[in-house]
Protein backbone atom coordinates (compact mmCIF):
# COMPACT_ATOMS: atom_id res chain seq x y z
CA UNK A 1 0.00 0.00 0.00
CA UNK A 2 1.06 3.47 -0.95
CA UNK A 3 3.18 4.80 2.13
CA UNK A 4 1.81 8.36 2.02
CA UNK A 5 -1.72 7.26 1.84
CA UNK A 6 -0.69 4.97 5.50
CA UNK A 7 0.98 8.39 7.01
CA UNK A 8 -2.31 10.36 5.93
CA UNK A 9 -4.36 7.85 7.64
CA UNK A 10 -2.45 7.96 10.89
CA UNK A 11 -2.05 11.99 10.91
CA UNK A 12 -6.00 11.87 10.49
CA UNK A 13 -6.66 9.32 13.12
CA UNK A 14 -3.87 11.12 15.56
CA UNK A 15 -6.09 14.39 14.79
CA UNK A 16 -9.53 12.83 15.55
CA UNK A 17 -7.91 11.62 18.80
CA UNK A 18 -6.71 14.95 19.75
CA UNK A 19 -10.05 16.47 19.10
CA UNK A 20 -12.08 13.95 20.19
CA UNK A 21 -13.54 15.48 23.38
CA UNK A 22 -14.31 18.22 20.90
CA UNK A 23 -16.32 15.60 19.18
CA UNK A 24 -18.26 14.14 21.39
CA UNK A 25 -19.45 16.97 22.96
CA UNK A 26 -20.87 18.64 19.39
CA UNK A 27 -22.39 15.16 18.83
CA UNK A 28 -23.91 15.23 22.46
CA UNK A 29 -25.08 18.73 21.49
CA UNK A 30 -26.53 17.80 18.09
CA UNK A 31 -28.44 15.02 19.77
CA UNK A 32 -29.64 16.96 22.35
CA UNK A 33 -30.62 19.38 19.98
CA UNK A 34 -32.34 16.83 17.95
CA UNK A 35 -34.13 15.19 20.34
CA UNK A 36 -35.45 17.80 22.04
CA UNK A 37 -36.71 19.38 18.86
CA UNK A 38 -37.99 15.78 17.69
CA UNK A 39 -39.83 15.61 21.00
CA UNK A 40 -40.89 18.87 21.61
CA UNK A 41 -42.12 19.27 17.73
CA UNK A 42 -44.42 16.28 17.83
CA UNK A 43 -46.06 17.14 21.08
CA UNK A 44 -46.78 20.20 20.05
CA UNK A 45 -47.48 19.44 16.17
CA UNK A 46 -50.19 16.51 17.51
CA UNK A 47 -52.06 19.40 19.71
CA UNK A 48 -51.56 21.53 16.09
CA UNK A 49 -53.46 18.60 14.30
CA UNK A 50 -56.35 17.90 17.10
CA UNK A 51 -57.29 21.77 16.61
CA UNK A 52 -57.27 21.34 12.69
CA UNK A 53 -59.37 18.49 12.84
CA UNK A 54 -62.01 18.98 16.02
CA UNK A 55 -61.76 22.81 16.98
CA UNK A 56 -63.47 24.87 16.43
CA UNK A 57 -63.76 27.41 13.58
CA UNK A 58 -61.75 30.12 15.31
CA UNK A 59 -59.08 28.03 16.76
CA UNK A 60 -58.83 26.03 13.05
CA UNK A 61 -58.59 29.46 11.24
CA UNK A 62 -55.91 30.75 13.78
CA UNK A 63 -53.52 27.19 13.74
CA UNK A 64 -53.84 27.13 9.54
CA UNK A 65 -52.65 30.70 9.79
CA UNK A 66 -49.72 29.57 12.20
CA UNK A 67 -48.92 26.69 10.16
CA UNK A 68 -49.16 28.13 6.87
CA UNK A 69 -46.70 31.20 7.93
CA UNK A 70 -44.40 28.57 9.55
CA UNK A 71 -43.91 26.20 6.80
CA UNK A 72 -43.57 29.02 4.47
CA UNK A 73 -40.75 30.35 6.01
CA UNK A 74 -37.10 29.06 5.53
CA UNK A 75 -36.01 27.54 9.01
CA UNK A 76 -32.16 29.06 9.47
CA UNK A 77 -34.79 32.91 9.38
CA UNK A 78 -37.18 31.02 11.87
CA UNK A 79 -33.70 30.33 13.92
CA UNK A 80 -32.04 33.98 13.56
CA UNK A 81 -35.83 35.16 14.43
CA UNK A 82 -36.17 33.30 17.85
CA UNK A 83 -32.32 34.19 18.44
CA UNK A 84 -32.95 37.64 17.88
CA UNK A 85 -36.57 38.71 18.17
CA UNK A 86 -37.06 37.30 21.69
CA UNK A 87 -34.32 39.17 22.95
CA UNK A 88 -35.51 42.30 21.82
CA UNK A 89 -38.88 42.10 24.12
CA UNK A 90 -36.89 41.41 27.19
CA UNK A 91 -37.05 36.89 27.02
CA UNK A 92 -33.57 36.40 27.11
CA UNK A 93 -33.26 32.73 25.31
CA UNK A 94 -30.18 31.37 25.16
CA UNK A 95 -28.75 30.07 21.81
CA UNK A 96 -29.65 26.29 22.54
CA UNK A 97 -33.16 27.56 24.05
CA UNK A 98 -33.73 29.65 21.19
CA UNK A 99 -32.42 27.24 18.56
CA UNK A 100 -34.25 24.34 19.92
CA UNK A 101 -37.25 26.78 19.74
CA UNK A 102 -37.31 27.44 16.51
CA UNK A 103 -36.66 23.87 15.47
CA UNK A 104 -39.93 22.36 17.47
CA UNK A 105 -41.71 25.37 16.07
CA UNK A 106 -41.08 24.68 12.63
CA UNK A 107 -41.54 20.34 13.05
CA UNK A 108 -44.46 21.22 14.78
CA UNK A 109 -46.12 22.62 11.39
CA UNK A 110 -44.57 19.38 9.82
CA UNK A 111 -46.27 16.72 11.89
CA UNK A 112 -49.49 18.88 12.48
CA UNK A 113 -49.47 18.78 8.80
CA UNK A 114 -48.72 14.43 8.56
CA UNK A 115 -51.08 13.87 12.04
CA UNK A 116 -53.97 15.83 10.30
CA UNK A 117 -53.87 14.54 7.18
CA UNK A 118 -53.89 10.69 9.02
CA UNK A 119 -56.69 11.57 11.21
CA UNK A 120 -58.89 12.95 7.99
CA UNK A 121 -58.31 10.08 5.93
CA UNK A 122 -59.54 7.36 8.45
CA UNK A 123 -63.23 6.49 6.85
CA UNK A 124 -65.93 8.42 9.14
CA UNK A 125 -67.49 4.80 9.81
CA UNK A 126 -64.78 4.01 12.35
CA UNK A 127 -66.08 7.09 14.53
CA UNK A 128 -69.72 5.96 13.37
CA UNK A 129 -68.94 2.41 15.18
CA UNK A 130 -66.80 3.95 17.96
CA UNK A 131 -70.11 5.64 18.81
CA UNK A 132 -72.62 3.39 18.20
CA UNK A 133 -71.23 1.18 20.88
CA UNK A 134 -70.77 4.02 23.35
CA UNK A 135 -67.55 5.27 23.67
CA UNK A 136 -67.23 9.39 24.45
CA UNK A 137 -65.15 10.95 21.83
CA UNK A 138 -62.03 10.66 24.28
CA UNK A 139 -62.18 6.95 23.65
CA UNK A 140 -62.82 6.81 20.63
CA UNK A 141 -59.72 9.10 19.76
CA UNK A 142 -57.33 6.96 21.88
CA UNK A 143 -58.81 3.23 21.42
CA UNK A 144 -59.85 3.87 17.81
CA UNK A 145 -58.79 7.16 15.88
CA UNK A 146 -55.00 7.34 16.95
CA UNK A 147 -54.30 3.93 17.00
CA UNK A 148 -54.94 4.01 13.12
CA UNK A 149 -53.27 7.29 12.60
CA UNK A 150 -50.35 6.90 14.18
CA UNK A 151 -49.74 3.50 11.51
CA UNK A 152 -50.10 5.80 9.35
CA UNK A 153 -48.23 8.66 10.66
CA UNK A 154 -44.67 6.58 11.69
CA UNK A 155 -42.68 6.31 7.80
CA UNK A 156 -43.31 10.37 7.24
CA UNK A 157 -42.32 10.55 10.81
CA UNK A 158 -39.08 9.19 10.38
CA UNK A 159 -38.61 11.84 7.24
CA UNK A 160 -39.60 14.76 9.52
CA UNK A 161 -37.05 14.08 12.38
CA UNK A 162 -34.47 12.82 9.69
CA UNK A 163 -35.16 16.60 8.40
CA UNK A 164 -34.85 17.98 12.14
CA UNK A 165 -31.25 16.00 12.61
CA UNK A 166 -30.07 17.91 9.45
CA UNK A 167 -31.76 21.21 9.87
CA UNK A 168 -29.71 21.29 13.76
CA UNK A 169 -27.20 22.15 12.03
CA UNK A 170 -28.01 25.61 11.31
CA UNK A 171 -27.76 26.06 14.98
CA UNK A 172 -23.91 26.64 14.21
CA UNK A 173 -24.68 30.48 12.97
CA UNK A 174 -26.44 31.68 16.26
CA UNK A 175 -23.56 29.53 18.18
CA UNK A 176 -24.49 27.07 19.47
CA UNK A 177 -21.58 24.19 19.47
CA UNK A 178 -23.07 21.35 17.79
CA UNK A 179 -21.22 18.76 15.66
CA UNK A 180 -20.93 21.29 12.52
CA UNK A 181 -20.09 24.25 14.29
CA UNK A 182 -16.97 21.60 16.21
CA UNK A 183 -15.82 20.52 13.02
CA UNK A 184 -15.76 23.75 12.00
CA UNK A 185 -13.45 24.87 14.60
CA UNK A 186 -11.29 21.59 14.22
CA UNK A 187 -10.46 22.43 10.98
CA UNK A 188 -9.35 25.83 11.55
CA UNK A 189 -6.71 24.60 14.01
CA UNK A 190 -5.29 21.21 11.68
CA UNK A 191 -7.00 21.97 8.30
CA UNK A 192 -8.03 18.44 7.44
CA UNK A 193 -10.96 19.81 5.76
CA UNK A 194 -11.97 16.92 3.36
CA UNK A 195 -11.60 14.41 6.50
CA UNK A 196 -13.41 16.55 8.92
CA UNK A 197 -16.06 17.13 7.03
CA UNK A 198 -16.51 13.55 5.82
CA UNK A 199 -16.40 12.42 9.44
CA UNK A 200 -19.52 14.78 10.55
CA UNK A 201 -21.42 13.68 7.17
CA UNK A 202 -20.95 10.22 8.30
CA UNK A 203 -21.53 10.96 11.79
CA UNK A 204 -24.72 12.65 10.99
CA UNK A 205 -25.90 9.58 8.62
CA UNK A 206 -25.39 7.31 11.57
CA UNK A 207 -27.76 9.36 13.07
CA UNK A 208 -30.11 8.89 10.48
CA UNK A 209 -29.75 5.48 9.70
CA UNK A 210 -30.56 4.83 13.53
CA UNK A 211 -33.64 6.86 13.23
CA UNK A 212 -35.14 5.04 10.15
CA UNK A 213 -34.08 1.76 11.63
CA UNK A 214 -36.18 2.54 14.71
CA UNK A 215 -39.03 3.76 12.39
CA UNK A 216 -39.16 0.49 10.78
CA UNK A 217 -38.66 -1.52 14.13
CA UNK A 218 -41.93 0.27 15.51
CA UNK A 219 -43.72 0.13 11.96
CA UNK A 220 -43.02 -3.50 12.10
CA UNK A 221 -43.88 -4.16 15.64
CA UNK A 222 -47.29 -2.65 15.02
CA UNK A 223 -48.35 -4.04 11.93
CA UNK A 224 -52.16 -5.11 11.10
CA UNK A 225 -51.75 -9.08 10.22
CA UNK A 226 -53.91 -9.33 7.07
CA UNK B 1 -100.99 -2.68 26.53
CA UNK B 2 -97.14 -2.83 27.60
CA UNK B 3 -95.21 0.79 27.42
CA UNK B 4 -93.82 0.40 23.56
CA UNK B 5 -89.86 0.17 23.25
CA UNK B 6 -89.86 2.52 20.74
CA UNK B 7 -91.65 5.53 19.69
CA UNK B 8 -90.86 8.21 17.17
CA UNK B 9 -93.30 10.80 17.19
CA UNK B 10 -93.25 13.67 14.70
CA UNK B 11 -89.30 13.30 13.64
CA UNK B 12 -88.25 15.70 11.26
CA UNK B 13 -84.47 15.99 9.67
CA UNK B 14 -83.24 18.74 7.30
CA UNK B 15 -80.24 18.74 5.64
CA UNK B 16 -79.37 22.06 5.12
CA UNK B 17 -82.57 23.28 3.10
CA UNK B 18 -83.34 19.93 2.37
CA UNK B 19 -85.96 17.91 4.50
CA UNK B 20 -85.48 14.82 4.47
CA UNK B 21 -87.95 13.45 7.48
CA UNK B 22 -91.19 15.15 6.69
CA UNK B 23 -92.71 14.13 10.16
CA UNK B 24 -92.21 10.15 11.10
CA UNK B 25 -94.48 8.45 13.76
CA UNK B 26 -93.69 5.24 14.74
CA UNK B 27 -94.43 3.03 17.40
CA UNK B 28 -92.79 -0.32 18.24
CA UNK B 29 -92.90 -2.85 21.10
CA UNK B 30 -90.52 -4.92 22.83
CA UNK B 31 -89.81 -8.11 20.68
CA UNK B 32 -90.69 -6.70 17.06
CA UNK B 33 -88.53 -7.19 14.07
CA UNK B 34 -89.61 -4.21 11.99
CA UNK B 35 -88.03 -3.84 8.19
CA UNK B 36 -88.12 -0.43 6.67
CA UNK B 37 -88.27 -0.20 3.05
CA UNK B 38 -88.27 1.84 0.16
CA UNK B 39 -86.04 3.40 -2.35
CA UNK B 40 -83.10 5.05 -1.73
CA UNK B 41 -83.26 8.60 -0.53
CA UNK B 42 -86.56 7.74 1.09
CA UNK B 43 -85.03 8.67 4.57
CA UNK B 44 -84.89 5.31 6.00
CA UNK B 45 -81.45 5.01 6.68
CA UNK B 46 -80.88 8.87 8.33
CA UNK B 47 -84.30 7.24 10.27
CA UNK B 48 -82.53 4.44 11.74
CA UNK B 49 -79.08 6.71 12.58
CA UNK B 50 -81.52 9.41 14.13
CA UNK B 51 -82.74 6.77 16.94
CA UNK B 52 -78.86 6.41 17.79
CA UNK B 53 -78.06 10.13 17.11
CA UNK B 54 -75.41 9.74 14.28
CA UNK B 55 -77.78 12.11 13.23
CA UNK B 56 -78.79 14.87 15.06
CA UNK B 57 -82.46 15.83 14.24
CA UNK B 58 -84.60 18.98 14.44
CA UNK B 59 -87.91 18.45 15.48
CA UNK B 60 -90.01 15.78 16.79
CA UNK B 61 -88.81 12.85 19.85
CA UNK B 62 -87.44 9.47 20.20
CA UNK B 63 -88.45 7.90 22.79
CA UNK B 64 -86.76 4.58 23.89
CA UNK B 65 -87.77 2.96 27.00
CA UNK B 66 -89.84 6.06 27.51
CA UNK B 67 -86.68 7.99 27.99
CA UNK B 68 -85.76 10.91 25.50
CA UNK B 69 -82.95 10.63 22.67
CA UNK B 70 -80.82 13.00 21.89
CA UNK B 71 -82.65 16.13 23.71
CA UNK B 72 -84.58 17.20 26.36
CA UNK B 73 -87.29 20.13 26.43
CA UNK B 74 -86.40 22.87 28.43
CA UNK B 75 -88.62 26.07 28.75
CA UNK B 76 -86.59 28.30 26.56
CA UNK B 77 -86.51 25.63 24.07
CA UNK B 78 -85.05 22.09 22.69
CA UNK B 79 -81.56 21.73 23.89
CA UNK B 80 -79.23 18.72 23.02
CA UNK B 81 -77.99 16.43 25.86
CA UNK B 82 -74.32 16.53 27.10
CA UNK B 83 -71.82 14.50 25.04
CA UNK B 84 -71.65 11.91 27.78
CA UNK B 85 -75.37 11.50 28.04
CA UNK B 86 -75.71 11.02 24.37
CA UNK B 87 -72.95 8.39 24.51
CA UNK B 88 -74.68 6.63 27.59
CA UNK B 89 -77.89 6.48 25.35
CA UNK B 90 -76.39 5.37 22.49
CA UNK B 91 -74.80 2.22 24.29
CA UNK B 92 -78.52 1.77 24.80
CA UNK B 93 -79.07 -0.03 21.19
CA UNK B 94 -76.65 -1.70 18.74
CA UNK B 95 -75.88 -0.96 15.30
CA UNK B 96 -74.27 -2.88 12.67
CA UNK B 97 -73.61 -0.56 9.27
CA UNK B 98 -73.74 -1.50 5.89
CA UNK B 99 -69.62 -1.16 5.56
CA UNK B 100 -69.27 -3.40 8.83
CA UNK B 101 -67.21 -0.67 10.46
CA UNK B 102 -64.66 -3.05 12.33
CA UNK B 103 -61.95 -1.72 14.06
CA UNK B 104 -59.47 -2.61 11.70
CA UNK B 105 -56.10 -2.61 13.99
CA UNK B 106 -58.01 -5.09 16.54
CA UNK B 107 -58.69 -8.68 16.47
CA UNK B 108 -62.07 -9.79 15.63
CA UNK B 109 -62.34 -10.09 19.93
CA UNK B 110 -60.77 -7.13 20.66
CA UNK B 111 -63.38 -5.45 18.44
CA UNK B 112 -66.00 -7.35 20.42
CA UNK B 113 -63.99 -6.35 23.71
CA UNK B 114 -63.75 -2.45 23.23
CA UNK B 115 -67.73 -1.25 24.37
CA UNK B 116 -67.23 -4.12 26.93
CA UNK B 117 -64.08 -2.54 28.83
CA UNK B 118 -64.56 1.25 28.22
CA UNK B 119 -68.03 1.68 28.51
CA UNK B 120 -69.52 -1.41 30.52
CA UNK B 121 -66.01 -1.33 32.54
CA UNK B 122 -66.53 -4.89 32.65
CA UNK B 123 -63.14 -6.45 33.31
CA UNK B 124 -60.76 -8.32 30.63
CA UNK B 125 -61.15 -11.61 31.63
CA UNK B 126 -64.72 -11.37 31.98
CA UNK B 127 -64.86 -9.20 28.36
CA UNK B 128 -62.73 -11.47 26.70
CA UNK B 129 -64.93 -14.94 27.58
CA UNK B 130 -68.28 -13.12 26.88
CA UNK B 131 -66.80 -11.70 23.42
CA UNK B 132 -65.58 -15.41 22.71
CA UNK B 133 -68.99 -17.17 23.54
CA UNK B 134 -70.88 -14.26 21.27
CA UNK B 135 -68.39 -15.07 18.37
CA UNK B 136 -69.42 -18.17 19.06
CA UNK B 137 -73.11 -17.52 18.42
CA UNK B 138 -72.11 -15.65 15.12
CA UNK B 139 -70.01 -18.89 14.16
CA UNK B 140 -66.70 -17.24 14.50
CA UNK B 141 -65.44 -18.97 17.47
CA UNK B 142 -62.13 -20.26 15.72
CA UNK B 143 -61.57 -16.81 14.52
CA UNK B 144 -61.15 -14.59 17.62
CA UNK B 145 -57.88 -13.42 17.25
CA UNK B 146 -58.12 -13.11 13.30
CA UNK B 147 -58.22 -9.63 12.41
CA UNK B 148 -60.67 -7.90 9.77
CA UNK B 149 -57.98 -7.85 6.86
CA UNK B 150 -58.04 -11.58 7.27
CA UNK B 151 -61.83 -12.15 7.30
CA UNK B 152 -64.50 -12.19 4.29
CA UNK B 153 -66.96 -10.22 3.82
CA UNK B 154 -69.60 -11.68 6.04
CA UNK B 155 -67.63 -12.79 8.40
CA UNK B 156 -66.46 -9.36 8.64
CA UNK B 157 -70.07 -8.28 9.28
CA UNK B 158 -70.67 -11.58 11.80
CA UNK B 159 -68.15 -9.82 13.74
CA UNK B 160 -69.54 -6.55 13.49
CA UNK B 161 -73.12 -7.73 14.76
CA UNK B 162 -71.50 -9.64 17.62
CA UNK B 163 -69.21 -6.49 18.48
CA UNK B 164 -73.37 -4.69 18.92
CA UNK B 165 -75.24 -7.35 20.40
CA UNK B 166 -72.39 -8.36 23.45
CA UNK B 167 -73.54 -4.58 24.90
CA UNK B 168 -77.05 -6.21 25.40
CA UNK B 169 -78.79 -3.74 23.76
CA UNK B 170 -82.73 -3.12 23.93
CA UNK B 171 -82.80 -2.58 20.11
CA UNK B 172 -80.84 -3.46 17.11
CA UNK B 173 -80.14 -1.37 14.31
CA UNK B 174 -79.82 -2.92 10.80
CA UNK B 175 -78.51 -0.53 8.48
CA UNK B 176 -78.63 -1.99 4.61
CA UNK B 177 -75.87 -4.90 6.50
CA UNK B 178 -75.96 -7.16 3.48
CA UNK B 179 -75.35 -4.33 0.71
CA UNK B 180 -71.75 -4.53 0.68
CA UNK B 181 -71.42 -8.35 0.52
CA UNK B 182 -71.08 -10.23 -2.16
CA UNK B 183 -73.96 -12.80 -3.05
CA UNK B 184 -72.71 -15.67 -1.75
CA UNK B 185 -71.64 -14.07 1.79
CA UNK B 186 -75.33 -13.08 2.45
CA UNK B 187 -77.15 -16.02 3.74
CA UNK B 188 -74.56 -16.70 6.59
CA UNK B 189 -75.52 -13.14 7.75
CA UNK B 190 -79.15 -13.25 7.38
CA UNK B 191 -78.97 -16.17 8.98
CA UNK B 192 -76.92 -14.83 12.26
CA UNK B 193 -80.13 -11.86 12.41
CA UNK B 194 -83.11 -14.73 11.77
CA UNK B 195 -81.30 -16.33 14.93
CA UNK B 196 -81.63 -13.33 16.56
CA UNK B 197 -84.92 -12.43 15.64
CA UNK B 198 -85.87 -16.14 16.99
CA UNK B 199 -84.44 -15.37 20.28
CA UNK B 200 -87.01 -12.14 20.67
CA UNK B 201 -84.33 -9.75 19.76
CA UNK B 202 -86.42 -6.14 19.18
CA UNK B 203 -84.78 -5.14 15.96
CA UNK B 204 -85.38 -2.74 13.36
CA UNK B 205 -83.63 -3.43 9.84
CA UNK B 206 -82.89 -1.43 6.87
CA UNK B 207 -83.06 -3.48 3.93
CA UNK B 208 -83.26 -4.21 0.27
CA UNK B 209 -83.68 -7.98 0.89
CA UNK B 210 -87.57 -7.77 0.45
CA UNK B 211 -87.49 -12.30 0.49
CA UNK B 212 -85.62 -11.73 4.22
CA UNK B 213 -88.02 -8.77 5.20
CA UNK B 214 -91.06 -10.77 4.12
CA UNK B 215 -89.80 -13.99 6.19
CA UNK B 216 -88.57 -12.37 9.08
CA UNK B 217 -90.31 -8.96 10.04
CA UNK B 218 -93.31 -8.96 12.38
CA UNK B 219 -93.71 -5.26 10.49
CA UNK B 220 -92.85 -3.76 7.53
CA UNK B 221 -92.43 -0.16 7.17
CA UNK B 222 -92.39 1.73 3.48
CA UNK B 223 -90.42 5.04 3.60
CA UNK B 224 -91.58 6.79 0.79
CA UNK B 225 -90.11 10.63 0.05
CA UNK B 226 -89.36 11.13 4.18
CA UNK B 227 -92.86 9.73 5.30
CA UNK B 228 -94.09 6.84 6.43
CA UNK B 229 -95.90 5.93 2.80
CA UNK B 230 -97.18 2.39 4.22
CA UNK B 231 -96.86 -0.19 7.26
CA UNK B 232 -98.21 -3.37 8.24
CA UNK B 233 -98.13 -7.26 7.98
CA UNK B 234 -95.31 -8.01 5.34
CA UNK B 235 -97.74 -11.26 4.12
CA UNK B 236 -100.47 -8.87 3.91
CA UNK B 237 -98.10 -5.41 2.16
CA UNK B 238 -96.19 -7.58 -0.10
CA UNK B 239 -99.55 -9.52 -1.54
CA UNK B 240 -101.35 -6.66 -1.69
CA UNK B 241 -99.38 -3.23 -1.41
CA UNK B 242 -102.39 -0.68 -0.22
CA UNK B 243 -100.77 2.15 -2.63
CA UNK B 244 -99.73 2.72 -5.81
CA UNK B 245 -96.45 3.85 -4.56
CA UNK B 246 -95.53 0.76 -2.89
CA UNK B 247 -96.39 -1.81 -5.81
CA UNK B 248 -94.77 0.24 -7.97
CA UNK B 249 -91.19 -0.21 -5.42
CA UNK B 250 -92.39 -3.36 -5.24
CA UNK B 251 -92.33 -4.11 -8.69
CA UNK B 252 -89.24 -2.58 -9.67
CA UNK B 253 -87.43 -4.63 -6.34
CA UNK B 254 -86.25 -8.06 -6.37
CA UNK B 255 -89.35 -9.82 -4.43
CA UNK B 256 -91.35 -11.86 -6.26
Amino acid sequence: MDPNFLNDLALFANEIWIARYALLKGLGVTLSISALAILAGSVLGIGVALGLVYGPRVLRAVIRVYVDIVRGTPVLVLVLASYYIFSTVGLDLGPFQAGVLALAVFCSSHIGEIVRGALQAIPPGQAEAAKAIGLTFGQTFSSVLWPQALRQILPTWVNTAAEMVKASTLLSVIGVAELLLRTQEIISRNFLSLQFYFLAGFLYFLINFGIERLGKYVERKTAVPS
Amino acid sequence: MNKPLLEIKGLRKWYGAVEVLKGVDCTMAQGEVISIIGSSGSGKTTMLRCINMLEEFQDGQILLDGEAIGYEEHPSGRRRKSEKEVARQRALTGMAFQQFNLFPHMSAAQNVMLGLVKVKKMGRDEARTLAEQWLGRVGLAARADHYPGQLSGGQQQRVAIARAIAMNPKLMLFDEVTSALDPELVGEVLQVIKGLAAEGMSMLLVTHEMRFAYEVSSRVIFMNKGVIGEEGDPKEMFVRPRTERLAEFLKTSSFQ
